[in-house]
């Protein structure tokens, strides 16, 4: 008898959600943050369908906001994986040059949870991929695996389907969606080692080097592009060098660095092993609306 | 952590690898990749000291971060029920809406790991969805932690969780005997309530459990097996998760079969099958059978990313590539060639209703099963159980959480394994046709017998001869609408003109089979199903027979349109909606039938006390109130004819 191993029972499960999705839906479509969990999760689509390359496009919801590096690493890697890359940004967020510094929630709101449902809707998907998991906060502990939107792509948490052994029903009404989260039962820890184990590529900002920052609220940020920064601030922040890598990837002005002198897969593992904050804090959108404001942004169609 | 009922620092067997971490983080990585998955449940309510439990073993696994220690020591304070102390019930709850209104909405899944195994624990709350919850969360676990108060002993709730463990088939129950520091860690009490579960479990079938006294919130018998019950000799609770034996490890002694999922063709030379292994192993030069077709052939390649494979086994998901070419599409299931699965289309299967709406007995549901999907209409229930005393009740229908045992039949055969032999090719949900939501969850028992032995005798003349003899495209023109809407008189029309035009047809008129065939039915919404099933197995022999069919009912329910829909061959079924509105039609009253419904002489009038489901895409709609009775007949001859 050949005992699997957990990341094997893992990786399997996923494999067979995406394949359940690409069998029963009819435009499916992969969200791409170019974060660790998009990285497995785009590795796991490539090995459910080799050797054709995964049968949907990349979806990347820009907000211009994002880190150099996770552009060079968006366009890499749509290019390794011969799939289609679309890139979407909100226009009208693009017109009024919405920021995270002068709009502060306004900022999530247009450019990601607005310019999601536009994506959606503009290009016809049916089924969304997405990388959450269920550790990574609480109120995602209860999302199921398939969730259902509404034409307006509310989620309503008190109607959601059953899920039953590995049985999905993607049944849905004209004009609803899906969204699929096929890493729903990884935790931080089998990502970073699926991404060891694997040799699957990852922005070089999860590894710690000496990069320019600088201090907002308390929290370490790095100076990504120094001149858009002052422009918008109207004023050129300190900058100082400082050895910094990122737990979490989102906006470059939202995304909080910590201190580290990891520069390895295994000494990031072993600092995420013994740090004693979670993996959110580093972000600033969890804080505002207090208690349960990813909830709310849930409901609302934020992913 | 000042508070003294604050739990202490983990030191059990199942965490010393901490220390690994810092001093070796090769070593502890290397275990960490070796570790096996356990999915387990945990059953009671809070009072029983659950949320308790999944804190601690949270906790004693570093899973829980200082922020969100912070949050929740301050949260416990607020709004807790603990005093001053820490709440774990708050740790593991989540949405919003349930803390405000004290209501749990379903099943939260938590992660931990110890030394030799990673575990997700499905936690379903207690309370009136409970059934529903539970058995959702069970569906997938190895392992049933029933949690009961010492104080107050074996509890309804307690028989109803392990009757619901039992059904969905866990062979691992863990009956942990919680506040033991309560109960003054009692040997005497411990034993008593062992005793009288032992004799409840046998009743029901339950033949092996293993009893472990414990304290959730003082960690006795949780990690480290407790110095205050030397009289317990057993393994620790986490001692015991680390070594049961796992469902997939079971699997892999049964024989092949894996469900295709998705047929990969990127190009003309490569055909494989993916799927995840259901059962077994398989490996390059095993001899396969594809079911239902029967055909045999060889595994040449088991096909990855990372190289090919020289064995698979069941948990994995595979790529197969076969050596002849078969065919072989989505459903179909890859098995042992020497043992392979059968398929039917009559079963006994016992069914967890999930909705708010009752069963309709005899209307088509959507049944999925592996990767089958196929139309199902279920029989009035054998009988239904009451989950708190196990009684079999005679039932007519079932309603949301309630569970019975029926007898179902499929559309086309479906290839399947009893329940308890193979959860993956036995477990099934019901699906909806007009709503699309899930409800129910089954278990198929055994096909039976009539469907066994009754098989299809092959024709000699074809549908297609049939067909070619009458010179015409055989078709089921469905007409549907409102009493008095013109269906009738429309369908006469239809089928004058097609006369003329020498086509063979035949019209079934709602009135007229209801003094024939179907004189036996009345106005109920069962007996409506059924007067449409029969008029559509009647159609389907019609067209067959390669004549084109009218049919006028008003056929209010979109779902057994959808049935008969689903008999007919593709393409030959044409959905023919008459609309008039409901105004109009009664303001006509040919048959005075509105007349007698307003005045409540006639009971279930479609349209007065019983819906109409409009068609959303029919073939053809007609507007009654923009053409002529010939204007619509001749668009419809135009539309069926080309």
């Amino acid at each position: 008898m050949t005992s699997l191993t957990h990341l094997q029972r893992l990786e399997a499960e996923s494999i067979h959600i995406m394949r359940e999705v690409v069998a029963e839906t009819e435009r499916p479509v992969m969200l791409y943050s170019v974060g660790k969990d998009s990285a497995v999760m785009l590795h796991l689509a490539r090995k459910a369908f080799y050797p054709s390359p995964p049968p949907f496009p990349l979806l990347h919801v820009d907000t211009t906001w994002k880190f150099k590096a996770m552009y060079e690493m968006r366009d890499r890697m749509a290019r390794e994986s011969g799939m289609e890359l679309l890139v979407y940004r909100n226009e009208e967020a693009e017109r009024r040059g919405i920021n995270p510094f002068d709009h502060g929630p306004l900022h999530t709101d247009l450019w990601k949870t607005e310019g999601l449902k536009q994506a959606l809707d503009h290009y016809g998907f049916d089924a969304a991929f997405g990388g959450a998991r269920r550790d990574e906060e609480k109120s995602r502990a209860k999302e199921r695996i398939f969730s259902f939107r509404t034409a307006s792509h509310a989620w309503a948490p008190k109607n959601q389907r059953p899920e039953l052994w590995n049985l999905y029903n993607a049944r849905k009404a004209k004009g609803e969606s899906i969204r699929i989260f096929p890493i729903s039962n990884w935790t931080e820890l089998d990502i970073w080692q699926y991404i060891a184990l694997n040799d699957v590529p990852v922005v070089p900002l999860y590894f710690s080097a000496p990069r320019p920052t600088y201090e907002m609220d308390g929290q370490i940020f790095m100076a990504d592009d120094i001149e858009r920064l002052e422009r918008v601030l109207g004023r050129r922040p300190e900058i100082v060098e400082r050895s910094i890598r990122f737990r979490t990837l989102g906006c470059f002005p939202l995304t909080g660095a910590v201190e580290s002198e990891a520069q390895t897969l295994t000494e990031i593992i072993q600092e995420m092993l013994l740090t004693t904050t979670s993996e959110r804090q580093g972000r600033v959108i969890d804080k505002d609306g207090g208690d349960a404001s990813m909830e709310k942004k849930k409901q609302e169609g934020y992913f | 952590m000042a508070d003294p009922s604050s739990p202490t620092p983990a030191s059990g067997p199942g965490y010393t690898a901490d220390g690994l971490i810092a001093t070796d983080i090769h070593a502890y990585l290397d275990r960490h990749q070796h570790k096996s998955l356990l999915r387990f449940i945990t059953c009671g309510s809070v009072d029983d000291g659950k949320s308790t439990l999944i804190g601690r073993l949270l906790y004693d696994s570093k899973m829980i971060f200082e922020d969100q220690l912070d949050a929740l020591e301050a949260d416990s304070k607020r709004v807790g029920t603990q005093g001053q102390a820490i709440d774990f019930a708050l740790l593991v709850d989540g949405l919003a809406a349930e803390r405000e209104q004290g209501i749990t909405i379903d099943v939260a899944y938590r992660f931990f790991a110890t030394e030799k195994r990673k575990f997700i624990v499905a936690d379903t709350p207690g309370h009136e969805q409970y059934t529903r919850n539970m058995v959702t969360g069970a569906s997938t676990a190895d392992l049933a932690i029933l949690l009961i108060d010492a104080r107050k002993g074996i509890l309804t709730q307690t028989r109803r969780h392990s009757y619901l463990a039992h059904l969905i088939g866990i062979r691992n129950i863990v009956l942990a005997v919680n506040k033991m520091d309560l109960a003054g860690y009692d040997q005497a009490r411990f034993d008593e309530i062992v005793a009288d579960y032992r004799a409840f479990a046998a009743s029901i079938g339950i033949v092996d459990f293993t009893a472990l006294p414990l304290s959730a919130l003082d960690g006795e018998n949780v990690t480290t097996r407790s110095a205050r019950m030397p009289w317990y000799e057993g393994p620790s609770l986490i001692e015991h998760l680390e070594t049961v034996e796992l469902d997939a490890d079971a699997a892999q002694a049964q024989p092949l079969r894996m469900p295709v999922q998705w047929v990969n063709r990127p190009h003309l030379d490569f055909r494989g099958f993916s799927g995840l292994i259901a059962s077994g192993a398989v490996a390059p030069g095993d001899s396969v059978r594809i079911v239902p077709s029967g055909r045999i052939s060889t595994v040449s390649r088991i096909v990855t990313l990372d190289g090919d494979l020289d064995r698979a086994v069941a948990g994995q998901s595979v790529t197969l590539c076969l050596a002849d070419e078969v065919d072989c599409s989505r459903g179909d299931v890859i098995a042992a060639a020497d043992a392979p699965p059968q398929a039917a289309d009559q079963f006994e299967a016992t069914i967890v209703w999930m909705d708010d709406e009752p069963l309709v007995p005899g209307r088509a549901y959507w049944l999925k099963l592996g990767a089958q999907t196929v139309s199902a209409t279920i029989q009035p229930p054998k009988y239904s159980v009451n989950v708190n005393t196990m009684e079999q009740l005679a039932a007519k229908t079932l309603a949301l959480n309630e569970i019975g045992v029926v007898a179902l039949a499929t559309d086309r055969p479906l290839v399947f394994e009893r329940y308890e032999d193979i959860r993956a090719l036995g477990g099934f949900i019901l699906i909806d046709r007009a709503t699309n939501a899930t409800v129910a969850a089954g278990m198929l028992h055994f096909a039976l017998r009539r469907s066994l032995n009754i098989h299809r005798q092959p024709l000699e003349v074809s549908r297609e001869r049939h067909a070619q003899l009458k010179n015409q495209k055989p078709a089921v023109l469905w007409f549907t609408g409102l009493s008095g809407a013109g269906k009738s008189t429309i369908a006469n029309a239809v089928e004058k003109k097609l006369a003329q035009m020498n086509r063979h047809t035949f019209l079934l008129d709602g009135d007229n089979v209801r003094h024939g065939l179907n004189k036996d039915l009345g106005f109920t919404e069962a007996d409506r199903i059924e007067n449409i099933r029969r008029v559509g197995e009647v159609a389907r022999l019609m067209v067959d027979a390669g004549l084109i069919v009218i049919t006028a009912f008003i056929s209010p329910f979109r779902a057994e349109r959808e049935m008969v829909r689903g008999l007919i061959p593709d393409g030959e079924f044409f959905e023919i909606f008459i609309d008039t509105p409901l105004a109009e039609a009664e303001a006509r009253d040919v048959k005075g039938l509105y007349k007698k419904a307003r005045a409540g002489e006639l009971k279930n009038f479609t349209g007065i006390d019983s819906p109409y489901e409009a068609p959303e895409q029919p073939e053809i709609r007609i507007d009654t109130s923009a053409m002529t009775v010939d204007e619509a007949a001749a668009l419809i001859i135009s539309r069926i004819i080309g």
